[in-house]
């Protein structure tokens, strides 16, 4: 039995008309990779999509920002409507695209379950019989009574999630929402999204998160500025979408300095050579990474040292390595290339690679960030961590 | 805390089960690495789906409109929504506000005593044979309850940004719930109506059972002119700045602080247009046993069911866009 019927559904937005924020943020991104200015000042958000999906299926939903995977689910919620062709949903649809909209700060965990279980749909009735499951799964209990303005980000995040992963609809709609909170949380919102599979509900599922995506929807479909690029098994979808280039800047300024210069730098996987680095310029996590610098040294200084650093998006720095370190060669006269090889240890996300050249005293180049790249795959839902160590954890019985 | 699944525990390629402390303290196996396989899912989805009854009807999100006869079934089904909308904000407004009650009192008579020296003793304007500062406090407690609940109505859309585009619940919910808080102040209000009747000594009589009649219809105009002025509000923030003004033109427009029976003839008629000149005629009518206001009343009746009506037609058909366009 079928419980979404999407079909043939176009979304325009006017470019006059007054956007918001995020949505003239997904509106010039999808004018930047369409090229070009839009037609007569109106903007496809979606055009021509169709799909449906049966009661306890899911569908995931990629495409980059702008693609109109927002759109999809506002319209599928019913929170706006299509321009043309037609939505369909049987029985309750419940929308999550954002996690705590609709709490109050001055208001109790208490009032607040009734209050945003009553705007997500329920009725005084179902959210009676669901508040002990609610505040067992959010962990709240002391702090019922409380003002939710005194609650730590993680336990308003919990408590939200909580009332919504409650609502027991027949399609559940799921927009980015893992992308907050800490590692904790996104495993027991996962778990909590299996369970509802598990129940028969259905899942449409949007994230940048894949390898969740791949676990919880069997079937998947790209969305390229607003048009199904592709609809079918979500590890061909994720395949070929990986594969279509992401926005990722291998290469990048270059640096000068009175003693040297740095001319190029370039992030490949270890046993790939140029040729297939530009056909397929997707990083895996479980890559060996070669960082080459190419610089140029014009005035070899006395003690003159090269360091490659890599920083997270998030502004550690995981790597500084020396050259001098190593004992590795020296920095003559001439072109050079230094060639850094990084095990398959760091996480999923983007990373910067700087470059620091200088000695003791001096210091003639100090760029954190010549270039970026990003690195694919599974965080293994532990996106907080920065290298993965697989160390093993030793657990014997203590005797004492 | 989740319902296990069972099956042989078997790890996800890649993945190692790492030990995590659980809210309760104790030590277990992160969810995501829970062991679970295809097939164990399968069988508890079937017997999920066959203990669902009968499909429910569809539910169509088209690009046709809806109709507006829909709007008041809609608020009727959504009257436990409108009722924590407006819990919530009752609760808001008198948490911390220690003095709450105080506060609520405090408006009506400095206007009252603001009204009694300018338009009794130095304009010497009338009052229908009852003393003055009842007569303007009625007027005062009617017109305060309109305003505060026109001036929210209009702002409740807007100050609700994140909900409009983020969850779909009935819009109309929103300037609904809207009109509640106000008749908390209202009967705080008419508290002190009570008590400067039995002080002045003036017996309303029968009429006073009048009172749910007229005050349900002070709430429909407030209804209907917010419908009007949050959906405007939406597309044209401008709204935001010209209510304040309106309602000030709009208080001394009405019969707060002077007597409808000032005009006769068709000039009287005219300004019953006004709805809320009928409705000040008959609150006082109801309240201080002031004569009956006629038929100007009749004409603002029409004019509140035509607000009424235009203003769900009118949020019916712009509620559709106000994701988009807020």
């Amino acid at each position: 039995m079928d419980v979404v019927q999407f079909d043939a559904v176009s979304k325009r937005y006017t470019i006059g008309q007054r956007l918001n924020a995020r949505e003239s943020l997904n509106a010039a991104a999808a004018r930047l990779l369409r090229g070009g200015a839009p037609v007569d000042g109106e903007l496809w958000s979606l055009r021509d999509v169709s799909f449906t999906l049966g009661s306890g299926q899911s569908l995931g939903i990629v495409g980059r920002n702008g693609a109109g995977k927002s759109t999809i689910l506002k319209i599928l919620a019913g929170i706006t409507a299509p321009t043309s062709g037609m939505s369909r949903t049987r029985g309750r649809v419940a929308a999550l695209l954002e996690v705590g909209t609709g709490f109050h700060p001055e208001l109790t965990g208490r009032e607040n379950i009734y209050l945003n279980g009553a705007i997500l749909g329920m009725s005084r009735q179902d959210i009676r019989s669901r508040f002990a499951q609610i505040v067992d799964f959010s962990g709240v209990e002391r702090f019922l009574d409380t003002p939710v303005k005194r609650y730590s980000s993680g336990m308003y995040l919990r408590l939200a999630f909580a009332v919504a992963a409650h609502l027991e609809p027949d399609v559940l709609v799921v927009d980015e929402i893992l992308a907050v909170g800490d590692a904790e949380f996104q495993r027991k919102c996962i778990g909590r999204l299996e369970e509802a599979e598990e129940e028969g509900r259905a899942l449409i599922f949007v994230s940048h998160d894949l390898e969740t995506l791949g676990t919880l929807c069997p079937r998947s479909l790209w969305l390229e500025c607003g048009a199904v690029r592709e609809l079918g098994e979500t590890p061909n979808i994720l395949r070929s979408y990986l594969a279509s280039g992401l926005p990722l800047a291998p290469r990048s300024t270059a640096s000068h300095a009175a003693v040297a210069a740095v001319r190029d730098v370039r992030v490949v996987a270890d046993q790939m050579d140029a040729d297939q680095m530009d056909a397929n310029p997707v990083l895996m996590r479980s890559d060996r990474l070669r960082i080459e610098v190419d610089l140029e040294v014009t005035d070899p200084v006395p003690g003159l040292d090269l360091a490659i650093t890599l920083t997270t998006a998030g502004g550690t720095r995981v790597l500084d390595e020396l050259v001098s370190d190593s004992g590795a060669g020296r920095l003559n006269r001439g072109a050079l290339r230094a060639t850094l090889v990084v095990p398959p240890l760091l996480n999923v996300g983007e990373f910067a690679v700087g470059v620091w050249l200088g000695t003791s005293y001096e210091e003639f180049i100090d760029e954190p960030a010549v270039a970026t790249f990003s690195l694919h795959g599974s965080d293994q839902n532990r996106p907080e961590r920065v290298l993965t160590l697989n160390l093993p954890i030793a657990v014997d019985r203590r005797d004492d | 805390m989740h319902r296990r699944v069972g099956g042989p525990p078997r790890r996800r390629s890649g993945a190692v089960a790492q030990p995590s402390i659980e809210g309760d303290g104790s030590i277990g196996v992160a969810d995501a690495m829970r062991p679970r396989s295809r097939a164990d899912r399968m069988t508890i989805r079937s017997s999920a789906v066959t203990g669902s009854g009968a499909a429910p009807e569809w539910k169509v999100n088209g690009s046709e409109r809806s109709k507006v006869a829909g709007a008041w079934l809609t608020l009727w089904r959504s009257r436990e929504l409108i009722g924590f909308f407006a819990l919530r904000d009752v609760r808001v407004r008198y948490k911390q506000a220690t003095l709450g009650v105080l506060w609520v009192l405090l408006q009506p008579i400095a206007t009252v005593a603001i009204f009694t020296v300018v338009f009794s003793r130095l304009a010497r304007i009338g009052s229908e044979g009852v003393p003055y500062p009842l007569f303007a406090l009625v007027g005062m407690v009617v017109w305060s309850y309109f305003s505060a609940a026109t001036v929210r109505g209009s702002e409740v859309l807007v100050s609700n940004t994140q909900l409009v585009t983020k969850v779909s619940f009935p819009r109309i919910a929103a300037p609904a719930a809207a009109m509640l808080p106000p008749l908390v102040d209202t009967a705080v209000a008419l508290a002190l109506v009570v008590v400067l009747l039995f002080y002045y000594g003036v017996n309303p009589g029968w009429q006073l059972l009048a009172a749910p009649v007229w005050l349900l219809l002070v709430v429909l105009t407030s209804f209907g002119t917010a419908l009007w002025l949050s959906a405007l509000n939406v597309r044209y923030r401008d709204v935001q700045h010209a209510i304040g003004p309106l309602m000030q033109i709009w208080l001394f427009a009405s019969p707060v602080a002077y007597p409808a029976s000032l005009l006769n003839g068709w000039p009287a008629m005219v300004y019953a247009v006004n709805p809320m000149a009928g409705l000040l005629g008959i609150a006082r009518w109801s309240v201080l046993g002031t004569p009956w206001p006629g038929w100007p009343a009749a004409i603002s009746l029409v004019t509140l069911l035509t607000v009424l009506g235009t203003g769900l037609a009118y949020f019916t058909r712009a509620e559709r866009s106000f994701a988009d366009v807020i």
